[in-house]
């Protein structure tokens, strides 16, 4: 990857983890252990890949995003407020009454949401639809889910994928968050769903593995997956939950809490350093 | 009836669908293997293109077609009642109601009347689930002639949609040359003082029987058929509280939470009146043939004659 490029990525992730935890912080609760671990991806999505309009959120053959795991709506939104969908100050009002911006993601009432989620397990359906409608009417646009590594422990997931392979839905990438962390523990030993990769590649699947933090990684996976037709594509990202904040670093108790006042200086205060270092690059 | 032309709900689902096809070119039909009971292989025949087999994952279904449905096709996902509001309940109330999202979902073989198949797939608790998701409509058709008008009423309308189809031939009693569906409203078939007979789908008709046999030993019963359980012509039913002063409802569903329910809702805040409800009474149904299990559960015209005269009682 151009090393500009990768260092915008980079600074733009890190204004997206700054988003989650003033979202989280301000909403006095959230899941900001699996959003700061999407937030590279997120970065890469909205200001790389995707053919979308923030002036135009609804333009009919624009790419989409189904966040399947919606608990990490805290990165969606920071990633759709820095792109342009709405004002970044939203963001302070997270989860407060008359707000726009649900706990979990509302595709009625937030500019840029492709898919209302958070039931876990029901986002992936729902892109296969958007991608099968694009196939069914010769549209050219990409649907990209996220999803959580405990969520597919949802069986509706198996049913997606059967079916999106059964229908070649090659316009359909599923990104897979194997952070290893879900809220009761260690997902190996909640109710193992390893190995992801397998199972995915057992249904059909194409299936890429990707460092989720390093932007080169991160565009090796994606060429791939533009690559390939006749089946979907899932992409198995390795990733740190709570990525860059350091005691929220693949700590479970973070999975769905939110900072107190010291925690969120604190965690502000590395953001902020992370981010004059890749300034000063 | 004896005489009528019977034809089951999902017959007319089935063929409304294919009819409705060559008009809206956005529909699209999903089904999770059952097209041959749930008659959307009528459709499929026609338009294979625009027919989309979800297997047996009725998850999966409610929300492939939740996401069809986004991008701005018409889309109906239909399999049996049990599964689409039993199974994939939450499927319908997250990806599908909370979002308002444009998918009809098509329910056959709701009630008792599946028959033989037994209580694991007579689905009576279906209109009080879907009634529970805020913004869903929900149409239960009497005959073939409603059940086709309301397939094209369900396309008209910008939302959610729940049809419930029977798999028993029912009487065909509307004559298509002047049948007029109006969503959300009730249809008062025969005027009447003494009782109001409040009945839907395939009760309807039993529900005309009854009070022509009222009628001859003297009691003069009105006849109310709700096609729309939601939302609901509460114009009609006060209007039959307050001239009659009694009700009757009759359902193929739960005494819990259908039209029954829904009419003693309405009626405890504009008119409160005695409300008999004639429904499955709490308890699951077994094999049997259809037509048996409906005169056993109480859903016949005899137990209908027998409620309202009960019911007239209640007014002394």
């Amino acid at each position: 990857m151009d090393p500009k490029i990768k260092r915008d990525l980079e600074i733009t992730a890190c204004k997206i983890r700054k988003g989650i935890i003033e979202g989280v912080y301000n909403a006095k609760s959230g899941h900001p252990g699996g959003s700061l671990s999407i937030a590279d991806l997120l970065a890469y999505l909205y200001f790389v890949k995707l053919n979308v309009d923030p002036k135009n959120p609804k333009m009919p053959d624009r790419d989409r995003v189904v966040l399947s795991k919606g608990h990490c709506a805290p990165g969606l939104y920071s990633a759709l407020a820095l792109r342009g969908f709405f004002d970044v100050e939203e963001l302070k009002k997270l989860r407060h009454i008359g707000a726009m911006l649900q706990g979990h993601p509302d595709m009625k009432g937030t500019p840029g949401v492709d898919m209302t989620t958070g039931s876990l397990g029901q986002g992936i359906s729902a892109a296969c639809g958007m991608a099968l409608s694009g196939k069914l009417s010769n549209k050219y646009y990409k649907v990209y889910a996220i999803l959580g590594d405990g969520e597919v422990e949802e069986g509706q997931v198996w049913e997606a994928a059967m079916f999106a392979a059964h229908y070649k839905l090659d316009n359909l990438v599923a990104i897979v968050d194997n952070n290893g962390l879900q809220i009761d523990g260690k997902i190996t030993d909640v109710c193992s769903p390893m190995p992801i990769t397998d199972k995915f590649e057992a249904f059909g699947w194409h299936v890429i593995t990707m460092d989720a933090h390093n932007f080169d990684d991160i565009e090796r996976a994606f060429d791939e997956a533009e690559k390939i037709s006749g089946k979907p594509v899932a992409i198995i990202q390795t990733s740190v939950k709570g990525k860059n904040v350091s005691f929220m670093e693949n700590q479970v108790s973070w999975h769905g809490s939110a900072p107190n006042k010291e925690q969120y200086e604190q965690a502000m205060a590395e953001l902020d350093k992370q981010l004059k270092d890749l300034e000063g690059k | 009836m004896a005489d009528a032309i019977k034809k089951a709900t999902r017959e007319s689902y089935g063929e409304a669908l294919a009819s409705l096809g060559e008009k809206y070119e956005n529909l699209y039909v999903l089904d999770a293997d059952l097209a041959a009971a749930t008659k959307t292989g009528v459709f499929k025949k026609k338009f294979p293109e625009r027919f989309i087999d979800c297997g047996i994952a009725e998850s999966n279904m409610m929300g492939v077609a939740a996401g069809m449905a986004s991008t701005g096709k018409i889309v109906f996902a239909s399999t049996f009642a049990m599964f689409a509001a039993g199974r994939a309940f939450e499927q319908v109330r997250n990806s599908i109601g909370y979002p308002h999202i444009n998918v009809k979902i098509g329910a056959t073989h709701a009630g008792i009347s599946v028959g033989e198949d037994g209580a694991t797939h007579q689905c009576n608790e279906d209109i009080a689930l879907m009634r529970t998701i805020p913004g869903m409509t929900i149409i239960n058709p009497a005959d073939d002639v409603e059940a086709k008008a309301a397939v094209e009423a369900a396309i008209l309308h910008d939302g959610p949609v729940y049809l419930r189809f029977g798999r028993l031939a029912a009487p065909v009693f509307n004559d298509p040359n002047n049948y007029k569906f109006e969503l959300g409203k009730g249809i008062e078939l025969r005027g009447g003082k003494d009782v109001a007979i409040i009945a839907t789908g395939l009760m309807v008709s039993e529900a005309i029987e009854a009070a022509k046999e009222l009628e001859a030993q003297g009691i003069d019963a009105r006849v109310i058929n709700i096609h729309t359980i939601k939302p609901i012509d509460k114009d009609i039913i006060c209007k039959a509280a307050k001239e009659t002063g009694v009700i009757v409802t009759v359902e193929e569903h739960s005494v819990i939470g259908g039209l029954g329910s829904a009419v003693a809702e309405v009626v405890t805040e504009c008119c409160p009146v005695p409300v008999v409800k004639i429904g499955v009474n709490d308890v699951f149904g077994h094999s049997g043939p259809a037509v048996e299990l409906l005169k056993e559960f109480g859903l016949s015209k005899d137990n209908i004659v027998e409620k309202a005269k009960y019911a007239v009682s209640l007014k002394k």
